[in-house]
Parts: C-alpha cells; sequence; structure tokens
C-alpha cells in the first residue's frame, strides 16, 4: 500500500505540471525555481564551514595561518591524513575513532534492549508498582546527564570502571525516551495478539522474541540512528571519566588537541581530525535512510 | 475431541460480577453456540474456557479433567478471535505454522498439517503472503487455517464473523459449519448474531445479563423458549409481548402473553382476539409483515405468506392466534 502511494505521490506532480496550460507553469516554475535556489542557498551555507575544514585539512600549516585562508584543497591530504589516524596529537586518531564507534555502538545498542525490555515489562505484565516505575523511568527524562553526573562518576569509580569502555557505556544506558518510545509502541499491538501468541503456546519471551520484536524492527532502526548520534556525540562524560589517552573518544578527543598556553596548534592535523569525526555517524544515517524514515512514519500494524 | 463441562462458572471484575454462575455439559462433537445480546459476557465465558481469563468461582472441565488453573496451551484448545489476529510480519503458511513449531513438531509433519489445512480452506495460492495481502475472507480463512493445524480437542470462537460483509458472513457460515462436521472437533462458538445461532448450533445457549437463560436445540429454543427475554430475543421479526390485563387470563400468575408473528393471523374487524388497526405493511415477496396497532395502544406485527392478499393501510380488522402457541410469561419473565 504505502509503495504504491510513495509511487503514485512521486509520479503525480510531473504528469500534472506538464498538462495544465502554460500560465500555470510558469508560475509553478518560478515557484520552483525560488524554492530551489532558497535551498541551495542554505546548503551552501551550513556546508561552508564543513568545506573550510576540509580545505584546512589538506594544506600545510604554514598555508592555514597566513591570511586569506585557501578555498581549495591543497596537496597535503594525504600527509595530513595519515599523521591525524596514526600518530594524531595526544593518541592516534585510529584508536579515537574506535574508542568512540565502540562506546557509540554500546550505548545505542544497549539502550535499545534495555528500553525494549522494560516497555514489554512495563506493558505486558501486571506487577505491584508498575504504574510506579514507570513514572519513575519517566522522571529521569527531566535529569539530564548533567545534573546527576557528580554521583554517577562516585558510583563508576567506585566500581573500578574509570578509563574503561564498561565506564563509558554503561551509565549512559538507561533511557526513558526510548522506553517510553516502545511502551506507546506496545500499547498500540492489539491485545488479541498477544492472546494469540499465547494459546498457540508462546510463553512471555517467546512472545516478546518472535513477534514484538519484528513488529518493532522500524522503530528500532530509528531509534539506532539517533541513538548512535547521541552516543557518537557524548562529550562531558567521556572526558571525565577518561584520564587515560588511550580511551579517549575522538570527540572529546579533538577538544584536546587544542593548544592550551603557549603549544602551536597543528591545524591540519586537527581539521583533518574532525572531517573523520563525522565520517560513522554519516555512514550510519545513509546506510539506515529508508529503514529509519520507515520507522518514523509508518510501522507495520 | 473431548467434552466439555462447566460447573457453575463465576466471574468477578473488580466488585462486579458478570457471569453468575453458568452451567453447561458438552457432549463429544458437539457445536454449541453461545448467543447473548451486547455485553452480556459471552466472550467473558469463551475466555474463561480458553484460560486467558481466570476463573472465579467454579470448576471448568475438559474430558473431565480440571483445568481452571492451567495455561490455554495445556488445554488442547484453539481459538478464532473476531479481529483474525495473525502476525502481521509473518507470511500465511509461518502464521499456521507457529503454534506446531512451538510444539517442537517436526518440520515434515509442520508442512504436511499445514499443507492439508490450506488444501481444505482453499489458501494453497496465498502461503506464502502476508495476512495484510489478504482479504477478508482470507485472513479470516487463515485464523482457521491456524486453529486446525493444532489438531485441539475443542475449538473457541469469537464472534469470527462480524468483520465480514453480509454475503461473506453467509458463505464462511456454511464452511465453518462444513468443516466441524468433516472433523469433528467439539466447538464453542459465541456470537450476537441469532441467525448465525440457529444455522451452526447443535445446541444453542442464549445467555442474558450473565445468567445462561436456556440451553437447547435451536428449534426447541424456537417453540418453547424459557423466558421471556429467550422469546423476545430468538426470532424475527421479534415475538409481540402483550399484557395479561388485556385478557382474561387462565391463571392469575400470568403477566405477560408472547405470540410470535408468524402464528397470529389477521381476521375481519370485529372478530378474532383483540381489535386492531393497520399501520403499514411491508411486502417482502416470500412474506409479507402487518405492522398493526391495538386499539389498547400496544403494536403488533402479523407475518403472513407473501402469497396471502395484502390488507390496505389504515382499515380496521382483528387479530386471532391458536391457543397452543400462546406463551405465557410470569412476572420474573420465566415460562409458565
Ligand atoms: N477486563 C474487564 N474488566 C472489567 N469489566 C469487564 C472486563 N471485560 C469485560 N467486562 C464486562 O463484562 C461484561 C461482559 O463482557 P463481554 O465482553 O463478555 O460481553 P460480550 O457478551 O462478549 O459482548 P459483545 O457481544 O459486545 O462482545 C460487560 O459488561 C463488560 O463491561
Ligand atoms: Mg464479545
Amino acid at each position: 500500500m504505502t509503495a504504491r502511494d510513495a509511487l503514485a505521490a512521486e509520479t503525480a506532480p510531473v504528469n500534472s505540471a506538464r498538462i495544465p496550460a502554460e500560465g500555470m507553469v510558469e508560475k509553478r516554475g518560478i515557484g520552483l525555481w525560488f524554492t530551489h535556489a532558497g535551498l541551495i542557498l542554505g546548503v551552501i551555507v551550513i556546508f561552508f564551514p564543513i568545506w573550510l575544514a576540509f580545505v584546512a585539512s589538506t594544506v600545510s600549516q604554514p598555508e592555514i595561518v597566513r591570511p586569506p585562508m585557501p578555498l581549495l584543497p591543497g596537496d597535503q591530504f594525504l600527509e595530513n591524513y595519515t599523521k591525524a589516524l596514526f600518530s594524531g596529537v595526544n593518541a592516534p586518531v585510529a584508536w579515537m575513532l574506535f574508542n568512540s564507534l565502540v562506546m557509540a555502538l554500546g550505548i545505542s545498542l544497549g539502550k535499545i534492549v534495555i528500553s525494549l525490555l522494560s516497555a514489554f515489562a512495563i506493558v505486558y505484565f501486571r506487577f505491584p508498582g508498575r504504574k510506579l516505575f514507570f513514572w519513575l523511568i519517566f522522571l529521569t527524562l527531566m535529569l539530564p546527564v548533567e545534573v546527576r553526573i557528580v554521583p554517577t562518576y562516585e558510583v563508576i569509580a567506585s566500581f573500578g570502571m574509570l578509563n574503561s569502555y564498561s565506564g563509558l557505556i554503561f551509565p549512559l544506558i538507561a533511557s526513558a525516551t526510548a522506553t517510553f518510545l516502545f511502551r506507546q509502541f506496545f500499547m498500540t499491538v492489539p491485545d488479541e495478539l498477544a492472546e494469540a501468541a499465547r494459546v498457540d503456546g508462546a510463553r512471555p519471551m517467546r512472545f516478546f522474541w518472535d513477534i514484538l520484536l519484528p513488529m518493532s524492527r522500524t522503530n528500532m532502526a530509528a531509534l539506532f540512528v539517533i541513538l548512535f548520534i547521541y552516543g557518537w556525540n557524548q562529550y562531558l562524560w567521556p572526558l571525565l571519566i577518561t584520564t587515560d589517552p588511550s580511551m579517549n573518544t575522538i570527540v572529546m578527543g579533538l577538544k584536546q588537541m587544542f593548544p592550551s598556553g603557549d603549544d602551536i596548534a597543528d591545524w591540519p592535523v586537527i581539521m583533518a581530525t574532525s572531517i573523520l569525526a563525522m565520517i560513522p555517524p554519516v555512514i550510519v544515517v545513509i546506510s539506515m535512510q529508508k529503514l529509519f524514515i520507515r520507522g518514523l512514519v509508518d510501522s507495520e500494524k | 475431541m473431548a467434552t466439555l463441562t462447566l460447573n457453575q462458572i463465576r466471574k468477578t471484575f473488580g466488585k462486579t460480577e458478570v457471569i453468575h454462575g453458568v452451567d453447561i455439559d458438552v457432549r463429544d462433537g458437539e457445536f454449541i453456540v453461545i448467543v447473548g445480546p451486547s455485553g452480556c459476557g459471552k466472550s467473558t465465558l469463551l475466555r474463561m474456557v480458553a484460560g486467558l481469563e481466570t476463573v472465579t468461582s467454579g470448576e471448568i472441565l475438559i474430558d473431565d479433567r480440571r483445568v481452571n488453573e492451567e495455561e490455554p496451551m495445556d488445554r488442547d484448545i484453539a481459538m478464532v478471535f473476531q479481529n483474525y489476529a495473525l502476525y502481521p510480519h509473518m507470511t500465511v503458511f509461518d502464521n499456521m505454522a507457529y503454534g506446531l513449531k512451538i510444539a517442537k513438531t517436526p518440520k515434515s509433519e509442520i508442512e504436511d498439517r499445514v499443507a492439508t489445512a490450506a488444501k481444505m480452506l482453499q489458501l494453497e495460492p496465498y502461503l506464502a503472503r502476508k495476512p495484510r495481502e489478504l482479504s477478508g475472507g482470507q485472513r479470516q480463512r487463515v485464523a482457521m487455517g491456524r486453529a486446525i493445524v493444532r489438531k485441539p480437542s475443542l475449538f473457541l470462537f469469537d464472534e469470527p464473523l462480524s468483520n465480514l460483509d453480509a454475503k461473506l458472513r453467509v458463505q464462511m457460515r456454511l464452511e465453518i459449519k462444513d468443516l466441524q462436521k468433516q472433523l469433528g472437533i467439539t466447538s464453542l462458538y459465541v456470537t450476537h448474531d441469532q441467525v448465525e445461532a440457529m444455522t451452526l448450533a447443535d445446541r444453542m445457549i442464549v445467555m442474558n445479563g450473565g445468567v445462561a437463560d436456556q440451553i437447547g436445540a435451536p428449534l426447541e429454543v424456537y417453540e418453547n423458549p424459557a423466558t421471556e427475554f429467550v422469546a423476545g430475543f430468538i426470532g424475527s421479526p421479534a415475538t409481540n409481548f402483550l399484557p395479561a390485563r388485556l385478557f382474561s387470563p387462565r391463571d392469575a400468575r400470568i403477566k405477560t402473553i408472547g405470540i410470535r408473528p408468524e402464528h397470529a393471523t389477521l381476521t375481519t374487524a370485529g372478530s378474532g382476539r383483540l381489535p386492531a388497526k393497520i399501520v403499514f405493511t411491508e411486502a417482502l415477496g416470500a412474506e409479507t409483515l402487518l405492522h398493526l396497532r391495538l386499539d389498547t395502544g400496544e403494536s403488533f406485527t402479523i407475518r403472513q405468506d407473501g402469497t396471502a392478499p395484502v390488507p390496505t393501510e389504515g382499515t380496521a380488522c382483528g387479530i386471532d392466534w391458536p391457543d397452543s402457541r400462546e406463551l405465557d410469561f410470569d412476572e420474573a419473565g420465566k415460562r409458565l
């Protein structure tokens, strides 16, 4: 149904643009030009700094420092990127990228698993304090990480999880938003489905695994994209708990490359690092785009 | 195949009791239809038998085995839901096979059983499709197929046809009856449609406000309704009820008299038991419905053969019926 509708929506404007009287077409044409011009302008404005960063990552240090700033890529691409990836400033960027990837994947997958399970418990089981637990989870929505960062640090430190992946991941893994989202979705799943599964002999976890999970596929994909980027962009928390450069994540590592005091910044390498830092989230968004959009607009019910 | 016994089944939601002690004995292979108006507790009763709802008090026995505390899967039942409840992400084949897969049935047997059921239900061309690619009638068949492949000892149906259009409903009704005869599986079928109940049932249970008013073969219920409610609910157009004070009753306990439209006859003005006036007539071809108003104000319907002359509206007339067709009810609505 949706595929056919989408097709109709895509072909319809093309057809109707040809048919109407000339005046209409002209008006429409001008409107179209304006929209496009507006969009292109917007893209240029947004893209320009990124372009500058890219240019800066391909030239040499003296070229950057000497005004005017070059607008076309230079010839230092390979040197700068190799230097960034394998030696970096404090730690090799390849290493930081890997740390970030572990953290972002850990956070997004962990969040999805935990929130799926807690939403399942809240929607499908009647246990004492069910409402209370739901509201407790919901309440944490009001408290951003920063508010509870000191006690969280205490806990992680006393567990000896400083400078470790578990320390990076676990405190960020509980997610009220995702739990809430899955709860809303599960509540739209007809009760009869759970009953049919029960008559078919499926125990609760089997129902969860065989029926609820496949039905939540698109929601999970959409959440994964959002949460991956959330995890990737974590700054304050990794900054607090990783003191060992080999545990630095890319977003905080980038900040630490900035010169302090009289040091001289290696701007081309820093710029190469920031370009590199952008690549994984972009890949995730592009590769999950189709599922992501489907997850936002419809669900298989 | 199995027998089913309900012993003084009661169900309370919070403080309100919705089933007030129901007793039923279902014989092996029997097709029982539970019929009643909306909210009378039909679904609740069925769901208790299925094990989807706990029993507040009383006993449910399947093949003389008490199943009150058993999970649905252990009761050896299969259920067809009103909205089909097909798994949307699974193909028709997987929908039908799911229960068997969980029961760890060997793969070859699963394929055999699904193939047999699909053939029986003419679903063979659709086995690879998802439920949303099927029509309502086909979905209904898949839901039936899912029940059949498990070879349960008891079939439970909760208004399985209410989402279909009128024509398809008649067709599926015949198919269900046919299928049940072929398989000989004891069935409990819930509906609020009395035609469905009359045509499908070996015996029917007429429920009214959480009580089984009458249990019996459809024609027996029609001929001999046990209560005023049953007399009014079964039969279309509905039975005419008249207060006994219009006559000189032969028994002081009689408070209401029921006469079915098909048992009353039109007489000329001045004759018959009661004087009336024809308000309007509906000629339906095979039959004609005459809507009358008694001189005392009550309305009354007569159903006569389509070949009989249709009287003009507005004329005065009389109503008569044989004594044997009179249904007498006491104050509480019980048949006398
Ligand atoms: N979970 C519940 N909690 C409280 N009351 C309930 C619950 N389920 C059903 N009831 C009540 O029990 C009564 C019987 O409901 P039931 O669903 O069995 O009716 P029904 O005969 O199947 O009606 P219908 O023909 O409309 O499906 C109704 O008055 C209903 O409000
Ligand atoms: Mg019901």
